[in-house]
């Protein structure tokens, strides 16, 4: 128990991490100067902290994944510097671990998924003519435990030690013999911190997607986009209770000695790997199929189509889903589960091409017959399709087992997933921040700009990763920090990090990008700058914070398509204005989260008065929360009448 | 400040060598999985070159559609005043491009099922196997040969032409076993014994590394197989049993403990070696051997395992 400060607290040893630390603190200053000068502290609190407004709740996650792209993206060039000739010693062998630990867990927790779940929270309650989420206070808290958890787990390198046992944080390796120190900790109880708000975001948005869509918009009629938002929302609630277990399970044998993962107390190491990818695998398709979705309202956007196969393309989400669950074991097919296992889940994994390739094909005849505008959401859609098909495919070739033997945990497997992930997930990202970007702020992204950081990224990853293929079957396995000349590896790794600095680069244009259309960007006055299809078309943009002067009434697939083609006025739109029921705002999602973030800081020390003092902390503020009656208001007719005609509308 | 000038000569180095590109020098050998030395990696390279077939058909047909579709149909000032059809799909092309990938996945299945079972068979199985005990530790490979009753470490020597039953273990964390050349790869996990065919045609000295991250010098978990003609393998353990030192229970404790070891090779082995990879643990393997102990009362996160 007790407060032992563990040496080498704040970590001093590395003279990268020292320069980290002294830019950390010098932001931090820089972000209380800016603030207090320009007196925006109120601002900050009333506008953000405190917002429950699901677009502002979606910003706050975009603009925090691009932060953490940047994160995990300086990781990623470190490793391939490192890799870029043999016997280099840039890094050691201690912080390359710590490193590529960071790069995965990064990328995945706390880019790829907030990135979903802010285009997400932007989008779908204005997709399903809905005012708000379901639970706009539980959206509030689950952002901020994905923050705190982010934020709890970025310390990890300066304050007592990063994890290092890799994202997947296989068991024994990750125990507490093998790895003592706070490290591991902070792995497992960022994550859990952060998964709780995972959870709570799916619950959220199965509810939101069933009960809130507006009249006639039945499931049938659904944008793309929310579709692949409840799929994914089913699969959260079906995975992440998995992690959690987990997680928890190892947490309770590292700090409290139990041995549910060690073999001598009767435990078994491999449960942590069936766990892990019971979650892990349904996770890749809960960060990849909303990007299939805005995939397929942005290619329809901008072939001027309906989209093609529209039943087909939801059904394949389903099939994809549930198939999601059956192929766990293709991540250790190498551990021994015998032939019949392999077998099954050998097919069970290749069967997924299945309904993927329906989906590939309907996208290309949605295409077919268009008229193809090339904008960057759009160039970001197109380029997903050769990347993802070869991302694909390969995956197919993993699936074969045998095969597989051979290329498990090399780089063919590390230019695989990239593909897919990268290529399905981070394009899905990119081309919905693009597309969405005149709905959040009222103006567009540079084209040009745009353009330019899309074609730099797409060359650089494929310059990037294509050559890992070729040195995987030469036998690099992954997660090796350095290797001898004389195997043939140099040159293929060479190219791959002259690849990797080209995707930075088009991540530093996509960020000039940002603060240049700040300023010069084309301003948005019509709110539908695409001539979109959709009903988050049909309100002024920036949205106001209600959303919606009168709930639309849906009749089709694409309803503002069909209205626009009407011209005549519906009945609904000439009803007259009610006032408008939205929640209030909040402190204490935010209060709550610090909270947390207090308990988990006390738990990876294993100072367990603090986490004891953060859990009552939590406590209180649910207490306190629980006897909040006083927790909405009314926007009255004349406001509503006001914000309409400042945006231009009757 | 040494470390810093030193990474900062490395890191100019590295600029200085990114002027040239260094494209030269790859051969086939070096695509060691490409490349196989055995009828086990035979069967596995065979299966890649059919998946590989069967999906470069499939790549070249999308992409020559999607080339088609996105150059064909672009907006252009020409078509300005095109609008496109309001197509809903239609059932019959989806049906026949949900056929295509389930015809593909059947073709790939079926040699694929085949091939999962036929590898837990020993190759050319007219030929009698030996077996060869392989244990993972940090950051080590330890190789018993318990007909013999000799030990390598960091090396193993095979019989060409000859089916080797590898059966093995880890102590400490997981690892996973891989020669390419000869054949693809098998987790080495404490607490569970796994078995892994491998045979090499001819002899040679094959890569073998861990392909299983497992801590700080992973990196450096890299181990020879040498091949030798059946008469040359004989040759060798009877020179092994006579000339190499006798390893005591001291010594293969020592080597189970976290750190590099160098190629070694012993005579004979101690009993232990034989639990030490289900027991999984050094520090249990340490307990069993002092005898039953106290239960510790000691501070709560430094759990010891009373026997």
């Amino acid at each position: 128990m007790g407060f032992h400060l563990p040496k080498n607290f704040l970590v001093t040893g590395e003279p990268m991490i020292v320069v980290a630390e002294v830019l950390s603190v010098l932001t931090l200053a820089g972000i209380i100067f800016v603030l207090t000068y320009y007196k925006k502290w109120k601002w900050l609190w009333d506008e953000w902290l405190t917002t429950v407004d699901h677009k502002k709740i979606g910003i706050m996650y975009i603009m925090t994944s691009l932060l953490m792209l940047f994160r995990g993206g300086v990781d990623a060039l470190l490793m391939r510097t490192q890799l870029a000739l043999p016997n280099l010693h840039i890094l050691d062998a201690e912080h390359y671990n710590q490193i590529f630990t960071a790069h995965g867990t990064i990328m995945i927790f706390f880019m790829a998924m907030p990135f979903i779940f802010g285009l997400m929270n932007v989008a779908v309650p204005l997709q399903i003519g809905a005012r708000d989420v379901a639970f706009p206070y539980l959206n509030a808290i689950s952002f901020w435990l994905f923050f705190v958890g982010c934020m709890l787990f970025n310390i990890s390198f300066m304050i007592g030690g990063a994890p290092d046992a890799g994202w997947t944080n296989y068991t024994p390796l990750a125990g507490s013999d093998l790895a003592p120190g706070p490290g591991i900790n902070y792995y497992l109880i960022s994550l859990q911190i952060s998964g709780i708000g995972s959870l709570m975001t799916g619950i959220n948005f199965l509810v939101t997607i069933l009960k809130m869509r507006a009249p006639g918009m039945t499931l049938m009629r659904m944008p793309m986009f929310t579709w692949s938002v409840l799929i994914t929302s089913i699969i959260i609630i079906f995975a992440f209770p998995v992690l959690t277990v987990a997680l928890a399970l190892l947490t309770i044998d590292r700090l409290f000695g139990s041995h549910f993962f060690t073999i001598s107390g009767g435990g078994e190491p491999m449960m942590w790997a069936n766990l892990f990818w019971i979650w892990g695998h349904p996770e890749v398709y809960i960060v990849v199929l909303p990007a299939f979705g805005i995939f397929s309202d942005v290619i329809s956007t901008f072939a001027r189509k309906r989209l093609f196969g529209y039943g087909a393309m939801v059904y394949s989400m389903v099939v994809i889903s549930a198939l999601s669950f059956l192929t766990w074991v293709h991540h250790f097919f190498t551990m021994g589960a015998g032939p019949a296992v392999n077998s099954f889940f050998s097919i069970s994994t290749m069967a997924i091409a299945i309904p993927t390739g329906v989906k590939v094909f309907n996208w290309l005849f949605t295409l077919y017959k268009g008229r193809i505008e090339f904008t960057t959401p759009m160039l970001w859609s197109v380029g997903f399709i050769p990347t993802f098909l070869i991302g694909g495919l390969t995956g197919v070739m993993l699936a074969v087992a045998p095969a597989d033997y051979q290329y498990h945990n090399s780089y063919f497997l590390i230019s695989h997933f990239h593909y897919v992930l990268v290529g399905g997930t981070v394009f899905g990202c990119l081309a919905g921040l693009y597309y969405w970007w005149p709905k959040m702020f009222g103006f567009k992204l540079d084209e040009r700009q745009g353009k330019w950081a899309f074609w730099l990224f797409n060359i650089g990853f494929n310059v990037c990763f294509f050559p890992q293929y070729l040195v995987g079957l030469m036998g690099m396995t992954r997660r090796i920090y350095t290797y001898p000349e004389g195997l043939g590896w140099t040159p293929y790794n060479f190219i791959s990090t002259v690849g990797a600095y080209m995707m930075g680069v088009g991540f530093l244009i996509m960020v000039y990008n940002i603060l240049y259309s700040v300023r010069h960007g084309e301003r948005d006055v019509t709110g539908d700058i695409w001539n979109g299809r959709t009903l988050e078309w049909s309100i002024s943009s920036p949205a106001p914070h209600y959303n919606f002067a009168r709930i639309p009434e849906v009749d089709d697939v694409d309803a503002w398509w069909h209205m626009k083609k009407r011209k005549r006025k519906q009945p609904w739109e000439l009803r007259p204005l009610k006032p408008i029921h939205m929640p209030n705002n909040s402190g204490r999602p935010f209060i709550m989260s610090i909270w947390f973030f207090i308990a988990g800081f006390g738990l990876v020390f294993e100072w367990y008065w603090m986490g004891i003092i953060g859990l009552l902390g939590v406590l209180y503020c649910m207490l306190k929360r629980s006897f909040e009656y006083d927790d909405h208001h009314y926007i009255q007719v004349d406001e509503i009448e006001r914000t309409e005609s400042a945006a231009g509308r009757a | 400040m040494e470390p810093f000038r030193k990474r900062l000569r490395q890191w100019l180095t590295l600029i200085g060598l990114s002027a040239v590109l260094l494209l030269a020098g790859c051969s086939r050998e070096q695509y060691v999985v490409l490349d196989p030395k055995g009828p086990i990696a035979k069967q596995q390279y065979d299966l890649i070159v059919w998946s590989f077939g069967l999906m470069l058909i499939i790549v070249l047909a999308v992409f020559g559609i999607f080339a088609y579709v996105i150059i064909k149909y672009r907006a252009k000032p020409e078509n300005k005043g095109y609008e496109p059809p309001d197509q809903e799909g239609s059932k019959l092309l989806e049906t026949v491009w949900t056929l295509i990938p389930i015809v593909v996945v059947i073709a790939l299945a079926v040699p694929t099922v085949k091939a999962t079972y036929g590898l837990e068979k020993q190759p050319s199985s007219d030929k009698p196997p030996i077996t060869i005990k392989v244990t993972s530790a940090d950051w080590k490979w330890i190789f018993r040969y318990p007909k013999e009753g000799i030990e390598t470490v960091n090396y193993v020597t095979i019989p060409a032409d000859t089916p080797v039953n590898f059966e093995m273990d880890a102590v400490g964390p997981m690892n996973s076993f891989w020669v390419p050349s000869l054949g693809g790869q098998e987790y080495t996990m404490p607490g569970m014994v796994m078995h892994l065919w491998l045979q090499a045609d001819q002899p040679g000295v094959y890569q073998g590394r861990s392909a299983n991250f497992s801590g700080k010098y992973f990196t450096h978990m890299t181990f020879d197989v040498i091949a030798k003609s059946p008469a040359d393998y004989d040759k060798w353990v009877q020179q092994v049993k006579k000339t190499a030192p006798k390893q005591t229970e001291e010594q293969y404790l020592q080597l189970l403990e976290r750190g590099l070891a160098k190629k070694m090779t012993f005579s004979s082995y101690p009993k232990i070696a034989d639990q030490a990879g289900l027991i999984g643990e050094v520090k249990g393997i340490r307990d069993k051997m002092n005898g039953p102990k106290e239960p510790d009362t000691g501070t709560m996160h430094h759990h010891h395992h009373a026997h």
